[in-house]
């Protein structure tokens, strides 16, 4: 499985992510900065965490324009695999691959701890590792991940079974208790209509082996893995 | 020609901030503000002479990257 992780200025979650896919995936993963609308072929293009841009006019808003993404933009519709993580998914929504917004988070606080995720939807590119249900543990790190979209597009994310990641508490609640940033519905990723295209706030990269912390990330490159190779 | 865009949150679309800012007001000692709703300013300094064509041109900055539509609704002043 190729795979490219796309820096813009002032990400900072490329090397966790080019880390996590060398050692999931078996191949180093290509650095593609901003400016590079041209790069080879791969499987998955990542879009990490960060403040790309300085978060300037609005978290991702910068970088959704960049040369690069003319380029992520037009592969996603061939059906390409994009992940975006955290900055990623802020950038995926402003460029309209995916439906909704990240807004600044309803209690104001950056929000940097663990966060239990409800795996709803485990037949995906990127979670077919996992048990459908299945409650993992995966840290996250943001000011502005508070999802919002209207209510007939939450109701159509729902039914379509786009709805990926749901904030919950260790037993599997979803409850507001813990929803860390004020989201939807609990909602922490989502894919598109096709299912080639995923968003989440949390940051599986950052807990693939015991050493970090914890394991529970891997089931997400596993997937890929799985799925792609 | 001076372009002056007011990007404000959709009215629905909860605005922390504006809630954040009115706390404080409350705070401070300042009796019956209901709500607030912040925004931004954006000042765009355009060598458009054209009225018609300075706002058509506006609408599209604003649509393609000033203001995000799924939140935001935006309002455009032109200056003379």
């Amino acid at each position: 499985m190729r795979s490219a992780v796309v820096v813009f200025p002032a990400s900072n979650c490329d090397r966790d992510m080019m880390v996590a896919l060398e050692k999931l995936t078996g191949r180093p993963p290509l650095k593609v900065w901003h400016g590079d609308a041209n790069f080879p072929e791969v499987d998955l293009i990542a879009l990490p965490g960060g403040f790309s841009f300085g978060d300037y006019l609005r978290a991702g808003a910068m970088a959704a324009r960049s040369p690069v993404m003319r380029e992520v933009i037009a592969r996603a519709k061939k059906g390409v695999a994009v992940m975006g993580i955290c900055n990623g998914f802020q950038v995926l929504t402003e460029a309209g691959l995916l439906p909704g917004a990240l807004m600044r988070n309803a209690a104001l606080k950056f929000v940097c701890r663990d966060v239990h995720l409800k795996v709803e939807e485990s037949q995906s590119a990127f979670t077919n590792r996992y048990a459908q249900g299945q409650v993992i543990r995966i840290p996250v790190a943001h000011h502005d991940g508070n999802y919002f979209a209207d209510a007939d597009t939450l109701d159509r994310l729902e039914n379509e079974g786009q709805v990926v990641f749901r904030y919950c508490d260790e037993a599997g609640n979803a409850s507001m208790d813990a929803n860390p940033n004020g989201s939807q519905r609990n909602i922490a990723g989502i894919l598109n209509e096709r299912g080639n295209v995923l968003g989440m706030m949390p940051h599986p990269e950052r807990l693939i082996e015991p050493a970090l912390g914890g394991s529970d990330g891997r089931g997400f490159f596993e997937s890929l893995v799985e799925a792609l190779h | 020609m001076k372009a002056r865009v007011h990007v404000t949150l959709k009215n629905g679309v909860l605005d922390p901030q504006g809630k954040a800012i009115q706390h404080a007001l409350s705070a401070l000692g300042f009796a019956g503000v209901e709500d607030v709703r912040q925004g931004k300013v954006i000042e765009l300094e355009l060598t458009e002479a054209d009225e018609a064509r300075a706002r058509a041109a506006v609408e599209e900055m604003c649509k393609k990257l000033l203001a995000n539509t799924v939140i935001e609704n935006y309002a455009i002043d032109l200056v003379r």
